[in-house]
């Protein structure tokens, strides 16, 4: 899959990845963890989710990781999905992609802060 | 949490079986939270919203595979395209038929409760006649079960419209008042008639139709209080019809009032009547039962044994144009079954072909309901493509149709392409890609188990024994077009080959239809000076003139009777006015006495000219020349007999015919005063017309011509609608041909192709090449003496369900069987040809190690 080509990335995508970028998460950790980040303000729902997901291991973003928290913590309906070098290096595009939209908002007066 | 389970069932299966469980955990922590109505109708709406999206993506997904696997064999491609278009196409026009002619309500407000009425007479073994004015005036003053009655002549008067150019024709229907509040259609301009228009003395009125008042003055307002010169006389224009109004039929240009009034013999009205909304058909006809018992106690002389009929309006149609437009329809059918028989067996070829690549697909963990949905999503998109087109041949094809709308309905006589057709196309593509792709995607998703992988020339048993029951049922679908293409195509030659009683090439004919006040005297000197003249012209050989040529008006028939004879049913003849000379021109042979001649004037005894069978039917065996013959109560002496003539057409059997002197037209039968001018010539008949036209013109400057034809023509124009019918039939069945061969093409090329290893060692072991030949050809051939067996009786079944059309051709007429069964088997030999010997070529060697 072509990086260009999934950009830009939806937020809910970009907001996924986030929530797997520093450990391996299952759906309804990833829920919290996003839920979490924006204040409670983006709460996915399960339909979203794993719309999304099932697109996202298609375009080889995340994968299904065997890997399994100790089983005192572990429900075996769970899945746990980690990030990718592909999707690491995606996130990071669309990051500095958003950076350069912020930097030219700033330089137009649309955004506070250093032009 | 069974609801939210239940909720998943929207998702693919797929999507459920690998995420489920996950999305059910994930609600359930969330319900162990907030159990609230909030997270139910989020959850709901999330569910319904993204099952969508998977269903989308996955289907935007197959329809791009879909468009890349079409894309490589373009071939299989546009044959799938063509073939559906061609089904789809066929069935739309036949179904745009048959709405337009059976189906759709007539186009009047609240059509169902218009009924047309009759008159009946069995005891004279008359099922139907026309209604006189009295007996009209007496249904509509006597019933208790209609809204109202309105009254027509059926058989439009052609009237004169003088103007600035040259005089134009037009053909007038002569109403009653209730006529129009009837048939709940008032003028778009100016006023209906009343009931004082119908009066005898009152000035006459018109209303004209939209597109001639449009064309004569303008608007339709503009054409209002507007005075026309009809036949000379000055008529005043008091309304116009709205655009599209036909009625009694679509070549009304304008309508009259009726003034006669009083002849209870004269079968001249058709009758419509508006039931009452609350009253059913039974109950209007036991109403109408009574009335005609009163009246037939109230006039036992005129009104003996006569009934009151009724139909709708709607059903007022001949049985043989709806068994036509049923039996197009049906034909459509058959096709388009054949072109989805041919498809599902393409696709299977197509599908074994691929058995490998599914196989490989199934082992490296396709779901089975991916791969249904891919395959199914295949045929859809073929089924659309093919449909759109098919709706353009549709488009395209339906102007060809006209000719097949019985002329006598109130309607246009074009079917429209409106949404009832494309709805009708719509579900027609749905169902071929249900009926073609189902079968094939099914079981090779079926199929495609690791066998596939195991074997790449798996002739795949059972879906060869499915495919050689679809092509069994092509053929058999062929047999039957091809049968009843066949017996419409005997009955054509038939009626082709009737003796219409005169000889039609090299006679031109045209009408002069004169106004029908014109006094006598000025007729004659009419018909003299343009008779003389025409007789001038060079290669002329002879010129007459008659009331209506054969053929062209079926009706004009009276009771005739000769003195002191009583005979058990009353006859009636076909009456004519004719010029001397008429006879010559047509060369209708004089068998007995003279022709008609100058010397039969208006001062002269009256005379008449009778046909063979009229003479037959008063004086079998003996001579009739010089005896009496009675026509509206007036003698006249019969001087001479002519061969009968197919006055009513080639289909229609027609009444003895008797003749009258053109200067002996009786006042009352001013109608019939003979119109219809007809020149024999050497020459090229056609070159005359302007010499013709240029002496009518000097001989009056007011008299419109119309009708200008070749006698020829006129008859050609009997078979038209049955060369039409055989066209679109045979068309049927020239295609179901064809794609009944391709069905066998395949299935024997498959067949040869799976079987290249067996041949080889046969071969090897000593087979001879012819023997492996035959044994193909005798595959192809088995299949198609299956489909003929099959084939035969269904056409029978048909071929007696149009029994009506074949103008007694036997539905059973064993040669056309036994040449739809040669032409089919022949057609087998042909499509297996091919494949069978490729077969037999093949190199043992190579085929064996191949493999």
């Amino acid at each position: 899959m072509e990086q260009a080509s999934l950009l830009p990335l939806p937020p809910v995508t970009f907001h996924i990845l986030l929530a797997l970028a520093d450990q391996d998460r299952h759906g309804y950790a990833i829920i919290q963890d996003v839920a979490a980040r924006t204040g409670g303000e983006l709460k996915l729902g399960a339909g979203t989710l794993y719309r999304s997901i099932q697109r996202m291991l298609e375009q080889g973003l995340i994968v299904e990781t065997r890997d399994r928290p100790a089983p005192e913590d572990d429900d075996e309906r769970r899945r746990y999905y980690r990030i990718t070098t592909f999707g690491i290096e995606t996130a990071r595009a669309e990051a500095r992609r958003l950076t350069q939209l912020v930097k030219f908002a700033r330089e137009s007066g649309f955004a506070g802060g250093r032009a | 949490m069974l609801l939210y389970r239940i909720l998943l069932r929207l998702y693919p299966a797929w999507f459920r079986a690998e995420y489920g469980e996950e999305m059910c955990a994930v609600f359930a922590s969330r319900r162990e939270r907030e159990n609230s109505l909030v997270l139910w109708v989020s959850a709901i709406v999330d569910v319904l919203l993204n099952a969508i999206r998977v269903h989308a993506e996955v289907l935007a997904r197959d329809v791009a595979w879909t468009l890349r696997v079409l894309r490589q064999s373009p071939g299989f491609t546009i044959t799938a395209i063509l073939v559906i278009a061609l089904g789809v196409g066929a069935n739309a026009a036949a179904f745009a038929l048959l709405d337009h002619v059976l189906l759709r309500p007539l186009p009047f407000p609240q059509s169902e409760q218009l009924v047309s009425l009759y008159q009946t007479n069995f005891p004279q073994g008359s099922a139907r006649t026309a209604a006189t004015p009295p007996n009209f005036q007496d249904w509509r003053a006597m019933n208790r079960t209609f809204v109202s009655m309105g009254a027509y002549i059926g058989i439009l008067t052609p009237m004169n419209l003088a103007g600035p150019g040259e005089p134009i024709r037009l053909d007038a229907a002569v109403v009653s008042s209730d006529l129009f509040p009837t048939l709940g259609t008032q003028p778009v301009a100016g006023r209906s008639f009343t009931a004082e228009d119908n009066l005898p003395r009152t000035a006459m009125t018109a209303i004209l139709s939209h597109s001639v008042a449009t064309s004569l003055f303008g608007t339709a307002m503009n054409a209002v209080g507007k005075t026309i010169r009809l036949d000379t006389r000055p008529v005043v224009v008091s309304g116009v019809m709205p655009p599209g109004f036909a009625f009694p039929s679509r070549d009304t240009d304008l309508w009259l009032p009726l003034k006669s009034w009083d002849n209870r013999r004269n079968q001249m009205l058709g009758v419509v009547g508006r039931l009452r909304p609350d009253v059913s058909l039974a109950r209007a006809r036991a109403d109408l039962e009574v009335i005609s018992k009163q009246l037939e106690r109230g006039y036992p002389g005129e009104n003996k044994g006569i009934g009151i009929g009724m139909v709708r309006l709607r059903d007022d149609l001949s049985p043989q144009s709806r068994i036509l437009v049923i039996a197009v329809f049906g034909a459509a059918s058959c096709l388009l079954l054949i072109a989805c028989t041919n498809l599902a067996n393409l696709l299977f070829a197509r599908f074994l072909a691929r058995q490998h690549e599914i196989a490989v697909r199934f082992a490296i963990g396709a779901a089975r309901e991916r791969l249904l949905r891919q395959l199914l999503t295949e045929s859809l998109v073929l089924a659309i493509v093919g449909g759109a087109f098919g709706m353009l041949l549709t488009v395209a094809a339906i102007p060809a149709l006209r000719v097949l709308v019985p002329g006598g309905l109130p309607m246009a006589a074009t079917p429209d392409v409106n949404w009832r057709v494309f709805g009708f196309a719509a579900v027609l593509t749905g169902l071929t890609s249900v009926l073609f792709g189902t079968g094939p995607a099914w079981r090779s998703s079926r199929e495609g188990d690791l066998s596939g992988l195991r074997s790449r020339s798996a002739s795949g048993g059972g879906t060869a024994r499915v495919r050689g029951v679809l092509v069994l049922a092509e053929v058999a679908g062929t047999v039957t077009l091809l049968v009843g293409a066949g017996l419409l195509l005997k009955a054509m030659w038939r009626v082709e080959s009737v003796d219409p009683g005169f000889r039609a090439d090299g006679v031109l004919s045209l009408r002069t239809a004169l106004p029908i006040a014109t006094p006598l005297e000025r007729l004659h000197e009419f018909y003299s000076r343009v008779l003389t003249g025409a007789r001038a012209l060079p290669g002329v050989t002879s010129v007459g003139y008659v009331s209506f040529l054969p053929m062209t008006f079926i009706g004009g028939n009276f009771p005739v009777s000769v003195p002191g004879q009583t005979q058990a049913r009353e006859t009636r003849a076909h009456t004519r006015f004719v010029t001397p000379g008429y006879f010559a021109t047509l060369q209708i042979p004089l068998l007995h006495g003279r022709d008609i001649d100058e010397r039969d004037s208006a001062n002269a005894p009256l005379v008449a000219v009778i046909s063979q069978s009229l003479a037959d039917r008063f004086w079998p065996g003996q001579n009739p020349i010089g005896r009496q013959i009675i026509l509206g109560g007036a003698s006249r002496s019969v001087v001479g007999v002519v061969g009968d003539v197919a006055v009513r057409g080639l289909e229609t059997s027609s009444l003895p015919q008797i003749y009258f002197s053109s200067d002996q037209v009786p006042p009352g039968l001013a109608f019939y005063a003979p119109k219809d001018l007809v020149i024999r010539a050497n020459a090229s008949p056609m070159t005359l017309v302007p010499a013709v036209r240029r002496i009518i013109h000097e001989a009056n400057p007011d008299q419109a011509i119309s009708d200008v034809q070749l006698l020829d023509d006129l008859v050609a124009a009997q078979t038209a609608t049955r060369r039409a019918q055989l066209r679109v039939l045979g068309g049927f069945a020239g295609i179901a041909f064809l794609l009944a061969a391709v069905g066998i093409h395949g299935l024997i090329s498959f067949a040869a192709s799976a079987r290249t290893r067996e041949v080889g060692v046969r071969i090897a072991l000593g087979a001879a090449r012819a023997d492996i030949l035959r044994m193909f050809l005798r595959q192809g051939l088995l299949l198609a003496a299956g489909g003929v067996a099959a084939g035969l009786p269904l056409a029978f079944l048909v071929g007696r369900a149009i029994k009506s059309l074949l103008f007694g051709v036997e539905p059973g007429d064993p040669a056309i069987y036994a040449s739809a069964a040669v032409l089919a088997l022949a057609m087998a030999l042909a499509g297996s040809l091919r494949p069978a010997i490729r077969a037999a070529a093949v190199d043992p060697v190579i085929s064996i190690r191949g493999q």
